[in-house]
Order: C-alpha cells, then sequence, then structure tokens
C-alpha cells in the first residue's frame, strides 16, 4: 500500500491551486462561501458561476475526464479526485454540478453522434448551464413513480406535467428532463430523457425559497412544451438506464472532506483567538472534545473517498457503489455535525446571520440550514443507507 | 499511489485466518476466557513456529523484518478469532519497547526469544490512580550501591500472571520515570488476577522490595516516558487493527443472522429499520479500517503519527462499541447470551477501549496536535 500521491498527481494538484488562488479573488461578496448557495441565489453569484465556468472552460479542466474525441484527456479519476479536492477547498464555482456532472457523462454513455457532437462542446466550453428535470411533488426517493408525460407529434414531443425541487432552473438554460413516453407504462418503464431550452414556450418557473428565504429551487410546470425529437436522448422508453450512467467519473465525494477541513481550521482560528470569561474558547475541554471529533470525521471521511476513487479506477464497482453511498452519508452528515457544533461553540453568536457582528462570516449559521437539504438531495440519505444494506451487505431488497 | 494489499500480504492473511478457524474456533475461545492462564501455550507455540509473532522484529533479531503492514495483517485476523494470546502484551507493547529503548545486548538477548515463543512479557505501567499520563507513574524505584529497589503497586497488568518478565515504568529520584526489565518471577512480586468484561489476564501486581540490577534499565534511567510513547504510538495502531478485525467479525456474524432469522413471514434483515443499523455499522467499520491502513502506512514510511494515532484510536473505540452494540440489538434476545459469538466482540469492544488511553483522553491528545 502507498498513500502517496506521484510527482506528476502533485504537479498537477500544484497547478490546480495555482488557478484557484488567483482566481477566486475575483469572487464578489455576494458569492460568500460557494456551494448552490453562492451559485444560484444571487444574480452576482452566478455571474461569478459563468466566469469561472468559462475560464475552466478555455483551460480545458471542464471536459478533463471525457475521451480525447469529443475534447477530454481521459483524466484518470484519481487526477479527477485531485482536481475535485482543490475546487471544493476554493469554494470556487464554474463546475456545473448538473450539466458537467450529470449530463455529459449520460450524454458521453447515452447520445447519438450527432448530439455528442452539438450538445457537449458548449459544455467543455463553459457556456452551456444545465438543471435538472427529475423530481416530482409525487416522485421524490421513488423516482420511477413520476407522471410527467412526453407525448409524440410529428417530430416533437409534447411535454405536460411539474417537475420541483429544480436547483437553479431560474438560472440554467437548459434542462435535462424525465418523463414517461408510454402512457400505458408503470415505474421505470417507459420513461425517456430530453435535452431541452428553459426558453422554450410553455415552460413556466416558480422559486420555493429555502427556509432562509434564499432562491435555490424551483418548481417548473410545462404546459404543452414542444421538444423536438432529435434532443430526445437515447432510445425511447429506455431513459430510466440512462439516469444510471456513470461512467468512469469520480464520485467519491472528497470534496466534502477537504472543503471541511477547511472549514474545521478557521472554526480553530476562532475558538484560539476568542475569549469568554477570562479565557480562550480553545481552553474549554467541552470545546476541544468536539473539534477533535470534527477533525477525526474528516480524516476517516477523506481516506474512505481515496478508498472508492481508488477501487472504482481498479473496477471494484460494487464495493465502491456501497462506499460512494457511504461516502454521501457520511459527508453530509459531517457538515450537519460541524453546523451545529460550531454555532454551539459560539454561543450567542452562532445565531447571527451574515454582518458586522457574525463569526466567520456567518457561514456556520448559514450551513446550519443548509445541510438539512444536504441530506436529502441526490438520494435521500435513508435511501443511501438502503443501498448500503443492499449492495454492500447483500440484505434483501424490498420491491 | 496504491492502495491494494500485495499478493504475499493476501496470502498472510489467508493463512492466518485459516489456521485461525482450524486451531482456535469460537468455543475454544470461551474455554480459554475462563481458564486460568487464559490462553493456549500450545497454539502460541506453533504461532512461533509459523513465523506470525516476529514477523516485523528485524532480521538481526530474530525476526524478518517485514513491514508493520503486514503485522497489522497478522493481528486483524486474530482479532477476527477474538484469539486469546499473549500477543500484544509480549511481541506489540514489551517487543517495541524493547525496540524502541533497548540497548543492542538486551534486544540481542530478548527479542529472539519472544520470537520463538519462549519469553512471555507484560508491561507494568499503570498504578491506583488508572492516569495515562506520565503524571500517573509514580512508583518510586530507589538506587543503591548496585541496584533498584522497587516497592508499590502497579494495576492493570495484562498478561502478569503468565510472564517470565516484566517491564516496569518507575520513577527515580533524580532522573525520572525509567522503564526496568524485572524477573516476574521475583518472590517480592505477587500477581492477582482482576475480574474484567475481557475475561483477559489483567493483573494486579505488587512489589515489596524486588532488587532489580543496574543493567536492567531500558535505554537510560528518565528516558521511560519517551520510549513508552513512541511504543504506545505505534502499538495503538496494532491494538486497531485488533480491534478492527472484531468489528468485521460483528458486522458480518450480524449480517448472517439478519438473513436467517425470520419474522413476520420476512427475514429481518429486509426490514429498513435492521437494513439502516446495518448500514451505519459497514459506515463506521470502512471510514475506520481504511485509516486504520493510512495510519499504519505512515508508520512504514517513518511519518509522524503523534496526531493520527490518537485520532485512530478515538475512533476506532467508539466505532466498535457501535457496531457490537448494534449487533446485539439486530440478534435480538440470543444476542445476550453466552452461547451466540457477538456478545464475545461487545465486551471485547469494551476492553479494548482501555488500552492505551480511552476515546476522552485521545481527543484530548487530538486537540494538543490541532495547537489547541
Amino acid at each position: 500500500m502507498d498513500f502517496k500521491l506521484t510527482e506528476e498527481q502533485q504537479a498537477l494538484k500544484e497547478e490546480f491551486q495555482d488557478f484557484f488562488s488567483e482566481e477566486m479573488r475575483n469572487a464578489p461578496p455576494e458569492y460568500g462561501r460557494g456551494g448552490a448557495e453562492g451559485v444560484y441565489a444571487t444574480e452576482e453569484g452566478f455571474q461569478f458561476h459563468k466566469y469561472m465556468a468559462k475560464k475552466l472552460g478555455e483551460r480545458g479542466w471542464l471536459s478533463r475526464p471525457w475521451p480525447r474525441e469529443y475534447g477530454g484527456v481521459e483524466a484518470p479519476l484519481m487526477e479527477q479526485l485531485i482536481f475535485n479536492e482543490v475546487v471544493a477547498y476554493h469554494r470556487a464555482p464554474g463546475l456545473d454540478s448538473f450539466g458537467i456532472g450529470m449530463f455529459a457523462p449520460t450524454l458521453l454513455v447515452g447520445a447519438n453522434e450527432e448530439q455528442k457532437q452539438r450538445l457537449l462542446p458548449p459544455l467543455a466550453r463553459g457556456e452551456a448551464f444545465y438543471c435538472q428535470g427529475w423530481s416530482e411533488p409525487d416522485a421524490g426517493s421513488d423516482l420511477a413513480s413520476l407522471t410527467t408525460t412526453a407525448v409524440k407529434d410529428g417530430d416533437h414531443y409534447v411535454i405536460n406535467g411539474q417537475k420541483t425541487w429544480t436547483t437553479g432552473a431560474h438560472r440554467a438554460d437548459h434542462m435535462f428532463l424525465l418523463a414517461r413516453t408510454d402512457p400505458d407504462s408503470t415505474r421505470s418503464r417507459g420513461l425517456s430523457m430530453f435535452n431541452l431550452k428553459m426558453d422554450y414556450p410553455g415552460i413556466e418557473v416558480s422559486p420555493i425559497l429555502y427556509m432562509d428565504n434564499k432562491h435555490l429551487y424551483n418548481d417548473v410546470f410545462f404546459n404543452d412544451v414542444r421538444v423536438p425529437e432529435y434532443d430526445r436522448i437515447g432510445p425511447e422508453n429506455e431513459g430510466w438506464n440512462l439516469t444510471r450512467a456513470t461512467m468512469n467519473f469520480e464520485r467519491s465525494g472528497a470534496g466534502v472532506f477537504t472543503a471541511a477541513k477547511r472549514t474545521l481550521q478557521e472554526i480553530i482560528d476562532y475558538v484560539k483567538t476568542t475569549k469568554r470569561d477570562g479565557k480562550f474558547l480553545s481552553e474549554n475541554p467541552v470545546v476541544r472534545q468536539k473539534i477533535a471529533k470534527l477533525f477525526i470525521d474528516t480524516e476517516v471521511g477523506q481516506t474512505l473517498a481515496y478508498r472508492i476513487t481508488w477501487l472504482q479506477q481498479q473496477g471494484g464497482l460494487i464495493f465502491a457503489a456501497s462506499a460512494a453511498s457511504e461516502s454521501k452519508v457520511f459527508g453530509t452528515e459531517l457538515s450537519q455535525r460541524m453546523a451545529n457544533y460550531a454555532t454551539e461553540i459560539m454561543g450567542l453568536y452562532g445565531q447571527l446571520e451574515e454582518s458586522q457582528w457574525a463569526p466567520m462570516e456567518g457561514s456556520m449559521v448559514t450551513l446550519y440550514q443548509f445541510c438539512t437539504g444536504m441530506n436529502i438531495w441526490a438520494g435521500s440519505n435513508e435511501i443511501q443507507r438502503n443501498l448500503i444494506a443492499w449492495v454492500g451487505l447483500n440484505l434483501p431488497r424490498f420491491k | 499511489m496504491n492502495l491494494d494489499f500485495s499478493k504475499e500480504q493476501d496470502m498472510i492473511r489467508k493463512s492466518v485466518a485459516e489456521f485461525m478457524a482450524k486451531e482456535c474456533p469460537f468455543e475454544q475461545v470461551k474455554e480459554l476466557e475462563e481458564s486460568d492462564v487464559g490462553y493456549s501455550p500450545e497454539l502460541w507455540k506453533k504461532m512461533a513456529e509459523l513465523g506470525w509473532i516476529q514477523i516485523h522484529f528485524p532480521e538481526e533479531y530474530g525476526g524478518f523484518g517485514d513491514p508493520f503492514m503486514d503485522l497489522m495483517i497478522i493481528i486483524e485476523e486474530l482479532g477476527k478469532a477474538a484469539f486469546p494470546s499473549p500477543f500484544f502484551p509480549t511481541v506489540i507493547q514489551c517487543g517495541l519497547t524493547i525496540l524502541e529503548g533497548g540497548s543492542e545486548e538486551q534486544k540481542k538477548e530478548l527479542l529472539p526469544k519472544i520470537a520463538n515463543g519462549q519469553l512471555i512479557m507484560a508491561l507494568a505501567q499503570y498504578e491506583e490512580e488508572a492516569s495515562y499520563l506520565p503524571s500517573g507513574i509514580n512508583m518510586p524505584a530507589q538506587l543503591t550501591a548496585d541496584h533498584y529497589l522497587l516497592h508499590g503497586t502497579k494495576m492493570f497488568v495484562t498478561d502478569a500472571n503468565i510472564a517470565d518478565m516484566l517491564i516496569v515504568a518507575a520513577k527515580t529520584h533524580d532522573a525520572g520515570i525509567t522503564l526496568f526489565l524485572v524477573d516476574a518471577k521475583d518472590p517480592g512480586i505477587t500477581c492477582t488476577k482482576m475480574p474484567t468484561i475481557g475475561m483477559d489476564n489483567t493483573c494486579e501486581v505488587i512489589f515489596k522490595d524486588v532488587r532489580i540490577p543496574k543493567e536492567n534499565v531500558i535505554g537510560e534511567p528518565g528516558k521511560g516516558w519517551e520510549i513508552l510513547e513512541r511504543m504506545s504510538q505505534k502499538a495503538i495502531v496494532a491494538k486497531c487493527a485488533e480491534m478492527l478485525g472484531g468489528c468485521k467479525v460483528a458486522i458480518e456474524m450480524t449480517a448472517d443472522y439478519a438473513k436467517k432469522r425470520v419474522q413476520y413471514g420476512k427475514p429481518i434483515g429486509g426490514f429498513q429499520a435492521i437494513q439502516h443499523y446495518m448500514a451505519n455499522m459497514q459506515l463506521a467499520y470502512d471510514t475506520s479500517v481504511n485509516y486504520l491502513y493510512k495510519v499504519a502506512w505512515m508508520v512504514d514510511e517513518g511519518m509522524d503519527i503523534s496526531w493520527a494515532a490518537p485520532a485512530l484510536k478515538a475512533q476506532v473505540n467508539e466505532a466498535y462499541k457501535f457496531i457490537t452494540e448494534r449487533g446485539i440489538q439486530i440478534h435480538g434476545g440470543v444476542g445476550t447470551t453466552r452461547e451466540f459469538n457477538i456478545g464475545l466482540f461487545y465486551r471485547r469492544a469494551k476492553s479494548a477501549e482501555y488500552v492505551l488511553g480511552d476515546t476522552d483522553y485521545h481527543y484530548e491528545q487530538v486537540a494538543q496536535s490541532l495547537g489547541m
């Protein structure tokens, strides 16, 4: 066993780090500490996201994992992990989690050649921004029960229905949509995937405000929205399989732990410089213990992420799949613990939103609210735990 | 980067696992637990013959000079078997203490004897106050013309009842904490087994004017704590390997049980409440075991583990207790019996928690290492 990065990997890491430390100086105050809130809540934040996407596109960094014929360099998984860690450490935007993170891999697996030639280059250049049209009011964890319909009409499909929890739909210019093309079907059969533009007539986007009043999520209503047939991705009625398209992309969640390490360092700096009752907070045994626990969590989480990526690279996909669920659960719940401990340690100041009085720019009270969403999105932590039990431990699946 | 074990390492793991399955099934583990000596001298000898005791010792001291990682693999497998043996006190605690701090002469004399299974040793560090810190070592070692005189009581000395030789941490008047090699059969020593949840050889050892020749000091007078600290950091990693072996088996036996036990017409493993418990257990294991390998690798690389070893021990302490407790819950009533094996690991988890520092102690170590 050898946990060291190769010299090549180390050099690459430094190249990434140099770029992001330089560019992140251009972040507007509205971008705050990034994440989905930084990118989608304000226009200034989203403009910075677009600016960074373009910069990353110019370097070819958005498409590094892709095959060469589509502009990638087939970056191995460990290099993707290194890149994702650096991005996370710098809290950098530009890497569209939907377009680059989900739709591009889907295209590479399931699109025809014309679609790849047409849709991949704008993604690689950082010019196309996507949202994900999957969840519906009655289809959350049970996604396969979705009811939005797509009915063939000549060389178009006509879409009717409602999507919800659509992060960034108010800012994205594209959506990838899952809809039912076979009206007689139930569950996962009879679904198809579509690429569509958000300015098509009949699409209505309506905000769902988060508990802190920020606008990230949306309802998206479809009233006779016409999508050209050439934008159906993959065969008709076989869209479900595309939702599982992973390709060879890093999915260890490593970035969460790198980001958490940086935040923890800020918490440590805070407790070492803040006094209460004549003593530094860092002298309080309860505070020390909380911080030690968080540190251990970031250490073991990061090591698990490396293991996942390594196994994925070696073809150990079953463990990697189950362990990726573990990493999602652990990473999101760590963020929750961190936000809770930090706001506890801060005492009365823990309640302050960003303002001249707020420690750590109010970021911990923001995380305290935002982390609840993280436990639910991208497969709720309950579904992830089912997957660990089914795939990792071979316990009986329920239907 | 390469996060796989080598073929040779896989072979070592396999042969230890096969040996344990054949030679020491859980029924025998329970018998050994109930015996006075608490281990099987016959199996200990066989293990020495197979070369597992001495694998990490340098060749010049009767070992094979294998990496620390190989030793972890062996210990993980011993942990899976809940194998009662002098491995940890003799080979890890005392062996590494001699290796880290002993004179060339001491190494040449003692390590080959440990290696071939002849010499069993125990470390006498803690006292009545039960502190893990240097301030917990107060037993005086009084220097006379040509020897030291030890007088006092040591507690929680594992394997003192079967040991041929002890390493005793005591305080000299001028130099401070010093380690001594002491003949365990000295007539001034009284050893009494203390009943523990681990059903192991934890003893109280009383020293009454025990004479120790000057040359029996390990390293130099006053260097005792330094040596113990260096040994302990590595020994923590080894103990965690044993504990994680236990975690692994506890998860496996619980998953097997959940697949077989039928209630409401279904295996209980199909119920989400059980699945989520098991997912949490698996998560606790995977986060811990990969960290174990990372820290073991750091040992082999000669890197500083003064912060990572405490982090690992705190993590594994909590994971082992959590996994075995949930394991019993999933087993239901039978999990609480002597007959079923999950309880064996539940007890071991509590017992191992105290070895080389409990969780709170290690949280504090981590906090200090973070500059707080």
